[in-house]
C-alpha cells in the first residue's frame, strides 16, 4: 500500500519557484491499476518519481507498505527500488552495449544474485515476453516494441510489488503500443500494482482508477 | 553486487568505447614504459661505469700529485704549486709491507711510426708491475722486463689496435717502431681487452717509465697506481703512502690518494641519483596519463548519464556506482601498465641487441614502482569522475534520451 500525505515538491527554475506538487494526498492499494494524466508540467512525472523513490519530497510523508520513506538514506532507498519497484520508461533506457538477456539480467547482477538463479530467471522472462530468439541481440538490433518488452522484463525480473510506467507507449507505434499495454495489464492481473503516467487519453481510460492532475494538484480521482 | 560482476561490467563498459579506451591505454603504457625504460637505462649506465672501474684491478689506490681537498686553516701566504711526483717517490713506496705492487705512470701522446705508417698514439710509461695492477693480458710476447726502472731501455709493448694498424696481420714481435725520434723494439702485444675507464688500452704503446719521461722530457709522473696486499690494509696503505710522500716532500701534504672503493661508491651514488631523477621525470608522464584518464572518465560519465540514472533506478546505491567507475579506471590503468611493461621489455631487448656491452637489466624496484604508481594514479584520478557519477540526480539523468 502506498500512502502519500501533503506531499510538496518545489523546483527553482532561474528566479522562479515552480511548484511541481502542492500538498498531494493519495492512497493506492496494492494490486490497483491507476493512470495518471494531465498536461505537461502538471507534476505527474514528479509524483511517479517520488513514489518510485527516485526523487524526494520537500515536505509531507510517504508510507510504502506501512514504512516511512522520507527519512531513509540513499542505500536504503536503493534497496527498496531494487526489490519492490520496477520502472518502465518512454525511451526504454536499455544499456546499448548489452544484449537483451544481459539487460534483463542487470538488476539481478546489481542485487548480487547467484549466476545460476540469474540465468534461470532470464530464460523464464525471455520466454514469457516472447523474446527467446532475440536474447543475444543488442538494443539497436531490436524493434521499438521488442525494446520495451526487454525493458518490462528487466523491470519485473526482481518480482517487484509496484510497476511504474512513464509514457510506456509514447515512443511506439499503435500495434507495439497495444502489445505493451496488454503485457502491463496482464502483469497487473497477477497482482502487481500498476501506475501508468500518460498523455494518451485512450490509454488512460483503460485504467480502473484514473487520476487527473493540474498544476501540481490532483484535479480528479475516479 | 559480486566483485566478479563489478569487474565484468567495468571491462565491458571500457570495451564499449574502443577509441577512448585505446587512447587511455596508450597514455598509460607510454607513462609506465618510460619509467621502466629510463630507470633501466640509468641503472645500466651505473653498472657500466662500476664494471669499468672494477676492471681497473682490485685493492687499487691511485696517488695524484696535488691536494684536491681543503683541510681548513689559514690560506698560505704564497701560492704553493704542488710538488711533482717523481719516479723516486714511487720507488720509495715499495718499502711498505701493505703495498704489493707500485706502477708509476707517465702519459703523453706521440707519433708512432713503423714501416712507413705513422699514427698518433697514447704513450704510457710504466713498470712491469702495471701488468698486475691493471690486470693486463698478453696476446703475444711478454710485458716490460723486470729491472732498474730508472733505466730507459728501448723496448715497448703495443696495444692490440695499434699493432693491427701499424703491422696488420704481420708479425710485430722483434720489429722496431719509432716513437718521437727514438727507436723501440717490440717485445709484446696486449690482448684485446677493450676500453678501461676512458683509456683505450687497445690503442696504446707501453714503454718503460724512464723511456716515456725521456720522450716527453719530464721527470714528473702523471700518477702512481698501487695495489695493496689486501682489502683490509687499504686504510693502512693510504696512511703509509701519505707518510712516505710527506717525508720525501719536506713535510708537505701535497698528494691526493684515491681508493677504488671510494671512487666506486661515489659513482654508485651519482648514478643512483641520476636514475631516480630520470625515473622521476618519466613519472611526470604517468601523472599526465592520470589526468587524461580523469578527463576521459569525466566524458564517459556525461556520455553515460542515462545509464547511470538507470542503474540508480534499478537499485544501485551511490557506492556501487562509484565502485563501477573506479573499477573501470583501475582496469584501464592495470592493462595500460601491463602494456607499458611489455613495451619497456621490448625496447630493452632491442637496445640490448644494439649495444651488447651495455648491461641492461630492468631493475625490479622500477617494475613495482611503475605498476603501483599507475594503478594509484588510475584510482586517484578515477575518484572525481566516479563521485560525479555517483552523485548524478537520477531523475535528470533519465529525463534525457
Amino acid at each position: 500500500m502506498i500512502s502519500l500525505r501533503k506531499i510538496r515538491r518545489e523546483f527553482q527554475v532561474g528566479e522562479e519557484r515552480v511548484y511541481a506538487l502542492r500538498d498531494v494526498d493519495l492512497v493506492i492499494n496494492s494490486g490497483e491499476y491507476i493512470s495518471i494524466m494531465g498536461p505537461s508540467g502538471s507534476g505527474k512525472s514528479t509524483l511517479l518519481n517520488i513514489i518510485g523513490l527516485l526523487d524526494r519530497p520537500d515536505s509531507g510523508s510517504y508510507l510504502l507498505e506501512g514504512e516511512a520513506m522520507t527519512g531513509l538514506g540513499d542505500s536504503q532507498q536503493a534497496e527498496l527500488r531494487r526489490h519492490k519497484i520496477g520502472f518502465v520508461f518512454q525511451f526504454f533506457h536499455l544499456v546499448p552495449r548489452m544484449s537483451a538477456s544481459e539487460n534483463i539480467e542487470l538488476p539481478m547482477m546489481l542485487a548480487g544474485l547467484d549466476l545460476s538463479e540469474r540465468k534461470k530467471r532470464v530464460n523464464v522472462a525471455l520466454e514469457s515476453f516472447g523474446l527467446t530468439n532475440r536474447a543475444k541481440h543488442r538494443p539497436d538490433q531490436l524493434s521499438g516494441g521488442q525494446r520495451q518488452r526487454v525493458a518490462i522484463a528487466r523491470a519485473t525480473v526482481m518480482q517487484p510489488h509496484i510497476l511504474l510506467a512513464d509514457e510506456p507507449t509514447g515512443n511506439l507505434d499503435r500495434v507495439s503500443g497495444q502489445e505493451v499495454i496488454d503485457i502491463l495489464e496482464n502483469l497487473n492481473s497477477q497482482h502487481i500494482t500498476l501506475i501508468v503516467v500518460t498523455h494518451d487519453p485512450e490509454l488512460g481510460k483503460r485504467a480502473r482508477r484514473q487520476i487527473n492532475m493540474i498544476d501540481g494538484q490532483i484535479d480528479s480521482d475516479k | 553486487m559480486k566483485i566478479t560482476d563489478t569487474i565484468r561490467f567495468a571491462s565491458r563498459a571500457s570495451t564499449g568505447y574502443p577509441t577512448r579506451t585505446l587512447l587511455m591505454l596508450l597514455a598509460m603504457a607510454i607513462g609506465v614504459g618510460s619509467v621502466v625504460l629510463l630507470s633501466t637505462l640509468g641503472d645500466g649506465a651505473r653498472r657500466y661505469v662500476i664494471n669499468q672501474f672494477s676492471s681497473l684491478g682490485t685493492n687499487l689506490l691511485i696517488v695524484l700529485p696535488g691536494r684536491s681537498e681543503t683541510v681548513g686553516g689559514p690560506p698560505p701566504l704564497l701560492g704553493v704549486t704542488p710538488r711533482d711526483l717523481t719516479l723516486d717517490d714511487a720507488m720509495a713506496l715499495q718499502r711498505s709491507s701493505a703495498i704489493r705492487y707500485v706502477a708509476p705512470i707517465s702519459v703523453g701522446a706521440a707519433p708512432v711510426s713503423a714501416g712507413g705508417r705513422q699514427r698518433e698514439v697514447t704513450i704510457l710509461g710504466s713498470t712491469p708491475h702495471l701488468y698486475q695492477v691493471r690486470q693486463l693480458t698478453m696476446a703475444q710476447g711478454r710485458f716490460l722486463p723486470e729491472g732498474d726502472s730508472s733505466r730507459a731501455s728501448a723496448v715497448c709493448v703495443l696495444g692490440y689496435k695499434t699493432k693491427e694498424e701499424l703491422f696488420g696481420k704481420a708479425r710485430a714481435i722483434g720489429e722496431t717502431v719509432r716513437i718521437g725520434d727514438r727507436r723501440f723494439r717490440i717485445i709484446g702485444v696486449l690482448s684485446k681487452k677493450g676500453q678501461s675507464v676512458g683509456l683505450d688500452i687497445a690503442d696504446i704503446v707501453i714503454v718503460p717509465v724512464a723511456s716515456a719521461q725521456a720522450i716527453f722530457n719530464t721527470t714528473s709522473l702523471f700518477r702512481i697506481m698501487i695495489e695493496a696486499t689486501d682489502r683490509d690494509v687499504i686504510p693502512r696503505a693510504k696512511k703509509t703512502i701519505a707518510a712516505i710522500i710527506k717525508e720525501r716532500h719536506d713535510g708537505d701534504d701535497d698528494i691526493t690518494i684515491i681508493s677504488q672503493d671510494a671512487v666506486l661508491a661515489t659513482f654508485d651514488r651519482i648514478f643512483t641519483a641520476l636514475t631516480l631523477t630520470v625515473a622521476g621525470i618519466a613519472a611526470i608522464s604517468l601523472a599526465v596519463a592520470g589526468i587524461l584518464i580523469m578527463n576521459v572518465m569525466l566524458i564517459a560519465v556525461s556520455q553515460r548519464r542515462a545509464e547511470i540514472g538507470l542503474l540508480k533506478a534499478l537499485g544501485a546505491p551511490a557506492g556501487q556506482i562509484m565502485a563501477l567507475f573506479l573499477a573501470e579506471s583501475a582496469i584501464l590503468s592495470i592493462i595500460g601498465a601491463a602494456l607499458g611493461l611489455f613495451l619497456a621489455a621490448l625496447s630493452t631487448s632491442i637496445l640490448a641487441r644494439i649495444f651488447p656491452v651495455f648491461p641492461l637489466n630492468v631493475p625490479l624496484w622500477s617494475l613495482w614502482a611503475a605498476v603501483g604508481i599507475s594503478v594509484a594514479t588510475g584510482l586517484i584520478f578515477g575518484v572525481l569522475p566516479a563521485r560525479r557519477a555517483a552523485r548524478l540526480d537520477p531523475v535528470q539523468s533519465l529525463s534525457r534520451r
